[in-house]
């Protein structure tokens, strides 16, 4: 039970980096390294902001939500700055390129926090109680309960989003056939922009959670969760928003079981995500919602 | 037995129906059409047959031998080869490098004897360059073998690819839409060619093509489809006299010409 | 497209003079003769040199082989690698444990390294290239860091501290443990290096890679089995990555996963690139700015990998051909 809870908390952070990772393949095709960045990013301003406000409003639960929407923001900006500078210019050019583009992006955002943050963990302080109170036999905080609220909140919004709005239906559109919603009159490239801003904004959201989850943040926490993220969204079928919430849920509960297994202790727990996706690649690439579609020739 | 026998072949994207339960052979040194109007599937026929599409139902038998779930590459080398409707040309490349990719599946160098350059290995290097010189000469493009795919005029990158097509040494060739983007002059000059192809190369040839003069002239068959359905097989006369494909065609042949 | 043709035509400033070299080079005698007068310079360096200049060029030679493998994968199959240094830790690890703990010959070690790639490669390439070729990107940097975080867990490996005691190569009876042998030794492998990566871009094989680049579905119309032609790239790449690794760990004797970091990896690639994917002069060029520049530009230290993170940028958006210059056009005549 412990662990179910534990599994979906976690599983909720890696949907969300997936969700971002998901859409902006299935627009543009691209593996976006940087993602894990971005949330990382996210994280950091995230404590810059609450270093600024704490000594006026405190750092509760006001302060950190008043935060976490003015980093969405900024961060969805930062993505969509990103898109404009380095990748849209290279739409056209050959998949390899934009490719080592990307990693060139992730490179730079990782090395700039690791100066800036003199490659130290700092600590993501918050003044939330920490108490704990039993449900059952499940032990809970008040934080956990807010961030898991708040994580499945998001990912609901995101699911309307995409369904319901005209941005959503374009955004599906584009993924299908670029060339044609050009020509239908549909704004391609201010559709792609939003992407990359919804997308990096809910990234930022899954950093600033888990720097409350975890009390810590570092330079590095972008790298293994891009991973995770892409192993969610590959396990719920790349380019499949849903896909990705529910592949982000999958690994989470995965990991938290998997570590419980004997001899795989926690040290094995990321070598046994990435056997997983292995597995997975082989046995089900196409995903647990994708279909197989021949590609337009 | 036919060379190419196609049984209640079918296509569907989602709730589009791209080819309906088509059913058609092709015999052994005979030249074939397939018209219809403008997305009427004839090239997802053709996507199907070479292995980019993956049907939905039905058979596709070649020499006796099925077709259904085999990759491209090997479709091939089966002995069917095929052009693009919009060139696909490696377009960075020069023209014998082009043509010589056609021999890749007739040859088998690998690792070892390519870094060692043994005996063999060089002979056949030599063989490719050969073969492919032979597949340019006829087409006639050997002059200007050097000459890098991009930079050359949109009728010669239509031969560059009917020559790398031949390289592969097939049985036969599809062609889809041969024709299109030529001027009268090389029109006249692709029938000639495509009978030399099937007279002196022994090739069996099926081809899509809009234009209708080429069609009636060159072929001894045609199959007309419409909304991925056959609607009327059988020589120039007595397709042009079947009252379905008029209808098919009625009102669309003005926009065609001038397209 | 107009776009990024605008912005391609950022001119380079040697552009010129190279030119000029080319046109040079193309009489095949100057050509030799150069060659000739470079090797003998190299061969005559250690007698003329400290050991620290030594030392380096070690390093730039050693990068050469490296990179020239990884050239295989990124150059030319147009493979994204994200995870080289894995490979390249499968060969030092194989070597070091079989050299280390069994007590095994340096030279017995090798065939056992490139088994040991060759079987890596197949079980991450497989899988992955089956499905497209840019998936690999993300599984490979995956792999890089689980490997890594294997030889930390396991015993064999030696966890965190890593493998101390590996035996010196003896060759016609002496022991290679100068740094001048070493430098011989690198530089001989880095020939050879080279020498494999022209036969293999003149070849069919070449030749295939550069098809499935240029148009994937055109090349699988005429006949080329796109997945096995690349998953042939990851894996002869993957084995000179290896054999590489041996080497290494026969030159420091005792090694730890820190010599098998993400930013090994990266580094490898940035040599790659920035000279020029593809291209072996380019690859050349690459490694000995990726070498050299730390150590002329100290002073850049902590902003290193910032700086190639810039500079991988600018590359890619201005410039995605690499420094080195694509050949003229060729002229009509033979
Ligand atoms: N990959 C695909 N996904 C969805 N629909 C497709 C796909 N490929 C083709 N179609 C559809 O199938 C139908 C038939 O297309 P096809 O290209 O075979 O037509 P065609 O007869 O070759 O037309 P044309 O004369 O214009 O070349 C069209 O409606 C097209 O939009
Ligand atoms: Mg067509």
């Amino acid at each position: 039970m412990q662990q179910l809870f534990n599994g979906l908390l976690i599983g909720s952070f890696y949907g969300l980096v997936a969700i971002g990772y998901s859409m902006v393949y299935g627009i543009i095709k691209l593996l976006n390294f940087a993602h894990g960045d971005i949330y990382m990013i996210g994280a950091f301003s995230g404590l810059v902001f609450l270093s600024i406000v704490s000594p006026y409003i405190g750092a509760g639960w006001p302060a950190l939500i008043l935060g976490m929407l003015i980093t969405m923001l900024l961060v969805g900006l930062l993505g969509v700055f990103i898109q404009r500078v380095a990748y849209r210019p290279m739409l056209k050019a050959p998949r390899l390129s934009i490719l080592i583009t990307a990693l060139a992006v992730s490179m730079i955002l990782y090395n700039t926090v690791m100066l800036l943050s003199a490659g130290r963990y700092r600590a993501f302080n918050v003044e939330i109680s920490s108490e704990s109170f039993y449900l059952g036999a499940l032990r809970l905080t008040e934080t956990r309960v807010v961030l898991i609220v708040a994580a499945f909140a998001l990912m609901f919004i995101m699911h309307m989003f995409i369904t319901k709005t005209m941005y959503g239906k374009a955004m599906r559109a584009i993924a299908l056939d670029r060339d044609t919603c050009q020509l239908m009159g549909i704004d391609v490239y201010k559709i792609i922009a939003l992407t990359f801003f919804v997308g990096s904004a809910l990234a930022a959201a899954a950093g600033i959670m888990a720097g409350v989850y975890y009390g810590t943040i570092h330079f590095y926490m972008g790298f293994l969760i891009g991973l995770k993220a892409f192993t969610a969204a590959v396990i719920g079928g790349i380019g499949i928003i849903p896909g990705a919430m529910l592949g982000g849920l999958l690994l989470g509960l995965l990991e938290a079981f998997g570590t419980q297994i004997p001899f795989i202790g926690t040290q094995w727990k990321d070598v046994f995500s990435f056997a997983f996706l292995i597995l997975f690649l082989i046995f089900k690439p196409n995903g647990l919602l994708g279909r197989s579609e021949s590609e337009r020739m | 037995m036919a060379l190419l026998e196609i049984k209640d072949l079918t296509l569907r994207f989602g709730g589009l129906c791209a080819v309906n339960e088509l059913s058609l052979e092709i015999e052994e040194g005979s030249i074939r059409s397939l018209i219809g109007p403008n997305g009427a599937g004839k090239t997802c026929v053709f996507n199907c047959l070479t292995g980019f599409y993956k049907p939905s139902g039905g058979e596709m038998l070649f020499q006796g031998q099925s077709l259904v779930n085999r990759k491209p590459h090997l479709i091939t080398f089966m002995g069917m080869a095929r052009t693009f409707q919009n060139l696909r040309l490696f377009k960075e490349m020069t023209v014998l490098e082009n043509v010589m990719s056609g021999m890749h599946c007739r040859t088998k160098a690998a690792f070892l004897t390519t870094v060692l350059r043994t005996r063999g290995q060089q002979r056949e290097e030599k063989q490719i360059r050969d073969v492919a010189e032979e597949c340019l000469e006829f087409v006639g493009m050997l002059d200007k073998k050097h000459y890098i795919a991009k930079n050359l005029p949109y009728g010669d990158q239509r031969k560059v690819e009917w020559a790398r097509a031949l390289a592969t040494q097939p049985k036969l060739l599809l062609l889809d839409e041969p024709a299109a983007g030529l001027n009268s002059d090389e029109k006249a000059r692709l029938i000639q060619l495509i009978r030399r192809i099937r007279d002196e190369r022994n090739i069996t040839i099926f081809l899509i093509e809009h234009d209708m003069g080429l069609v009636m002239k060159v072929s001894e068959k045609i199959f007309v489809i419409d909304y991925g359905v056959k609607i009327a097989e059988g020589t120039a006369q007595e397709v042009r006299d079947n009252p379905r494909v008029v209808e098919a065609y009625l009102g669309k042949e003005e926009e065609e010409e001038t397209a | 497209m107009a776009e990024t043709k605008k912005k391609a035509k950022l001119t380079n400033p040697f552009e010129g003079i190279v030119e000029t070299l080319f046109r040079f080079f193309e009489n095949k005698t100057y050509l030799y003769l150069f060659i000739g007068a470079v090797v003998i310079l190299l061969v005559i360096f250690p007698n003329t040199s400290s050991r620290f200049t030594q030392e380096i060029m070690t390093n730039l030679f050693f990068y050469i082989v490296v990179c020239l493998g990884l050239n295989i994968i990124v150059g030319y199959a147009g493979l994204l690698h994200l995870g080289y240094a894995a490979f390249f830790a499968v060969g030092a690890y194989t070597t070091g444990i079989l050299s280390s703990v069994f007590g095994m010959n340096f030279w017995l070690t090798i065939p056992f390294s490139i088994v040991a790639a060759v079987i890596a490669g197949l079980a991450i390439g497989a899988p992955t290239l089956r499905l497209r070729g840019d998936y690999l990107a993300i599984v490979t940097l995956g792999f890089g860091e689980i490997t890594r975080l294997t030889i930390r867990n396991l015993d064999i490996t030696g966890g965190a501290i890593g493998l101390i005691g590996i035996q010196r190569p003896v060759l016609f009876g002496i022991t290679l443990n100068q740094i001048s042998h070493f430098y011989y030794m690198f530089f001989i492998l880095a020939i050879l290096a080279i020498f494999v990566s022209y036969r293999l871009h003149d070849s069919r094989m070449g030749r295939a890679w550069e098809y499935i680049r240029e148009d994937e579905d055109a090349a699988a119309a005429m006949g080329i089995n796109v997945t096995t032609s690349r998953l042939y790239a990851f894996i002869i790449g993957s084995a000179f990555g290896a054999v590489a690794g041996s080497f290494f760990a026969a030159k420091m004797t005792a090694i730890s996963p820190d010599s098998f970091m993400f930013i090994h990896s990266v580094m490898f690639l940035m040599a790659v690139v920035l000279g020029g994917m593809g291209k072996i002069p380019g690859v050349v060029l690459g490694c000995v700015l990726v070498v050299l520049i730390p150590e002329v530009a100290r002073g850049i230290g902590p902003y290193r990998l910032l700086i190639f993170g810039a500079l991988l940028l600018i590359i890619m958006l201005y410039r995605p051909q690499g420094i080195w210059p694509d050949r003229p056009a060729i002229s009509s005549k033979e």
